[in-house]
């Protein structure tokens, strides 16, 4: 056996998908199975053979069958279904339970199947053969209904009925031509071999498209993968894309977006709680963004959750609730505690609350039947609680590309999803278990605060891209008419909560009393003084008015007794006949 | 649906087979056209039966250009197929018939070695 050439060339990136627009596309034939169309861009290459491979039970055959059945229905290109492995009648009951009706399609000449037997014990090989019989057959049969889209299923099983590989495989090889020179869309599925797609190589033939199926189980659960391995002309996602079978046949759970080109909104949505809005910038989420609430065990971060739950089901929106931890009626009951009634919404069909445990299917599996429920629901917010009970063992890795895929297909919904993630005890709070936090818009931090003898919780918004938020941490209290949110006390002695902050709120209370009684006795005293310092001074005044009389009064009485003195001088000159008058006496005399 | 049966092969030739074998033998084979693996297969087949099987057999040569329809329910692949309807097991040889002793084999005419 010859080595297979598995490595795909490295295609052009993401960013090639722009300019790929203006140029021509390579036809592409849509497959019509949800997600597989997105992740080859369009389907699988029109008129080329695309080989499907993978190990037993892992989906090869029905997504075969699901390509020529949507085709056959959805866009009017019938297909040939050649089964080496199943009878017709097997496939038909096989694929009824996915609502495919072969036996209605293959009446309508839309479809038709044809088993190719082979018992080797039967065949005896002399000579030389080809396989012109199978083009013969296949060829009247695409002739019949005019198809344009051919499965083989599963063309290795000829290698265990028919001798002689090397004649086998120079007639594959002319098959796989001979297909492409009929321009029908061909699936040719083959078994995984030993450390190659296929056991026969066919990989080496059918090299246009090359899509790898898996099926493996990890810590007891199992998911299914698909991977297009290569893709030749055409740009395409690499990655491993879960995919789910059920009732509706195959969805493939794409990235979603290839890229980061999601419309963003500006519409602000009310987290439920008032004082939580107005730290957010005054008005809440922004309608599409990404929240994560953070904290320990018991910090209320459901709460919080059940509250923006309740604060849309009152706009008229719906809401789908994720619930990894409890029952949906133990929820309600819990959050009726708090005064958060959900059952009405619940009746109403608005919301809708969906609990199982992380283990009870693979991480691929809750990823795409999430997505599932999304699409069919269409809500406009996803409240998952808590994100990290995915984690279980060594699995962070696998968690975190889940998540992203999921927050990703959320915003490019316009869904505004809201996790909640259990930090561990110990462990730095700002750091998720998952490490999503880069994706997360708004992360609010809820922590308790352990001081006096109690523990109290604590809010604070670590980022909210996009908006001005508030810094300040707030006392976060769950009373019976929901969340609350105060200030907490910060001064000397640092920042203070619960009781603590309620003693020290009253401390303050008394000692302001006490300084204002000191103020009033302050103010009382001054005006005592005054009114004393006033009395004095009218006192002095009536002192000083008396002096005053009583000097105007003797200043009188000397001019008066002056006056008279002079008087007796001059007349006593008078008496003794004095001529001369002394200066002094003149001057004294004025 | 096999209503055109090609000409019967007429028993000619007179010699003993190697078995002691009564039953008739129906035999069908399947060609694609005027290939050389199908002529060849014709003349090879014709030449067999003729030696081993003379006047209890009936050969019928289909062309499955003409009647591609019959591959289907006939469950042909390669070609040519050489099916023995009877004496029953049910037997298919597929190739040019080249290779006598595997024909032999395949019509149960000699034991597998």
């Amino acid at each position: 056996m010859t080595k297979p050439k598995l490595m795909p060339k490295p295609k052009p990136a993401l960013n090639a998908k722009s300019t790929a627009k203006s140029r021509s596309q390579l036809p592409k034939a849509p497959t019509g199975i949800q997600g597989l169309d997105e992740i080859t861009g369009g389907g699988l290459p029109k008129g080329r053979p695309t080989l499907v491979c993978g190990g037993a039970g892992c989906g090869k055959t029905l997504l075969a069958m699901e390509f020529l059945v949507r085709g056959a229905t959805e866009f009017n290109e019938p297909g040939v279904f050649m089964a080496f492995e199943e009878t017709a009648r097997d496939l038909t009951q096989n694929v009824a339970s996915l609502g495919f009706d072969l036996n209605d399609l293959t009446a309508r000449k839309r479809i038709v199947l044809d088993f190719v037997y082979i018992e080797r014990s039967e065949i005896e090989e002399s000579g030389e053969y080809d396989l012109e019989g199978l083009f013969i057959r296949l060829g009247s049969a695409i002739a019949s209904i005019g198809a344009k889209r051919v499965v083989l299923d599963t063309i290795e099983s000829l290698f265990a009925g028919l001798p002689n590989p090397v004649i086998l495989r120079a007639e594959l090889r002319r098959l796989f031509r001979w297909l492409k020179d009929k321009g029908v869309t061909a699936i040719i599925t083959g078994e995984r071999g030993d450390g190659t797609l296929t056991r026969q190589g066919l990989e080496e033939y059918v090299s246009d498209c090359v899509i790898v199926l898996d099926h493996r189980v990890s810590e007891q659960t199992s998911s299914r993968r698909l991977r297009v391995v290569k893709y030749r002309g055409s740009t395409h996602g690499t990655n491993e894309y879960p995919f789910l079978i059920d009732s509706d046949g195959i969805s493939v759970l794409p990235v979603t977006s290839l890229g980061l080109d999601h419309i963003t909104s500006n519409e602000r949505v009310s987290s439920g709680v008032a004082r939580l809005d107005a730290m957010l910038g005054g008005a809440g989420y922004y309608r599409g963004s990404s929240v994560l609430i953070s904290g320990t065990a018991g910090t209320g971060k459901s709460s919080l959750a059940a509250h923006f739950a309740d604060a849309a089901c009152r706009r008229g929106e719906r809401v789908l609730y994720f619930s990894f931890e409890e029952s949906p009626s133990q929820i309600m009951r819990n959050m009726h505690s708090i005064g958060i009634d959900l059952q009405p919404w619940v009746k109403q069909g608005l919301l809708q609350i969906q609990a199982h445990r992380p283990s009870s299917a693979g991480l691929e599996t809750h990823l795409a039947m999430k997505h599932k429920l999304i699409i069919d629901f269409k809500p406009q917010v996803v409240i998952l609680d808590p994100l990290n009970s995915y984690v279980i063992g060594d699995n962070q890795i696998e968690v975190k590309s889940m998540l992203l895929r999921l927050v990703d297909f959320l915003k490019t919904k316009q869904i505004t999803g809201l996790y909640t993630n259990l930090a561990q005890t110990g462990s730095p709070v700002e750091q998720t278990d998952v490490a999503i936090s880069s994706v997360i818009d708004t992360w609010m931090l809820l922590r308790d605060i352990d001081s006096g003898g109690e523990r109290n919780r604590c809010l604070s918004i670590l980022k909210s891209r996009g908006m001005a938020h508030s810094n300040q941490i707030r006392e976060f209290l769950l009373t019976d008419h929901g969340v609350e949110l105060r200030d907490v006390y910060v001064g000397p002695e640092g920042v203070l909560t619960g009781s603590a902050r309620l003693t020290k709120e009253a401390e303050n209370e008394a000692a302001k009393l006490i300084r204002n009684q000191e103020v009033e006795l302050r103010r009382i005293e001054l005006e005592r003084k005054r009114t004393t310092l006033e009395a004095q001074i009218a006192m002095l005044r009536a002192e000083f008015a008396v002096q005053e009389v009583a000097s105007s009064k003797i200043i009188g009485q000397e001019k008066a007794e002056k006056a008279q003195l002079a008087q007796g001088r001059v007349d006593m000159g008078l008496s003794r006949k004095v001529d001369a008058k002394p200066n002094k006496q003149k001057g004294d005399a004025k | 649906m096999k209503t055109n049966p090609a000409r019967p092969e007429q028993p000619k030739a007179k010699k003993a087979s190697l078995k002691v074998v009564s039953s008739r033998y129906i035999l069908k084979l399947y060609v694609a056209g005027q290939s050389p693996k199908s002529a060849n297969a014709i003349v090879n087949i014709k030449k067999i039966c003729e030696e081993y099987l003379q006047g209890r057999y009936e050969l019928e040569v289909i062309d499955l250009y003409q009647q591609p329809q019959l591959a289907q329910g006939e469950q042909i692949i390669a070609l040519p197929t050489l099916i023995k309807k009877l004496p029953i097991p049910l037997r298919r040889i597929i190739g040019d018939m080249s290779n006598t002793e595997r024909v032999l084999v395949g019509l149960d005419i000699r034991k597998k070695a």
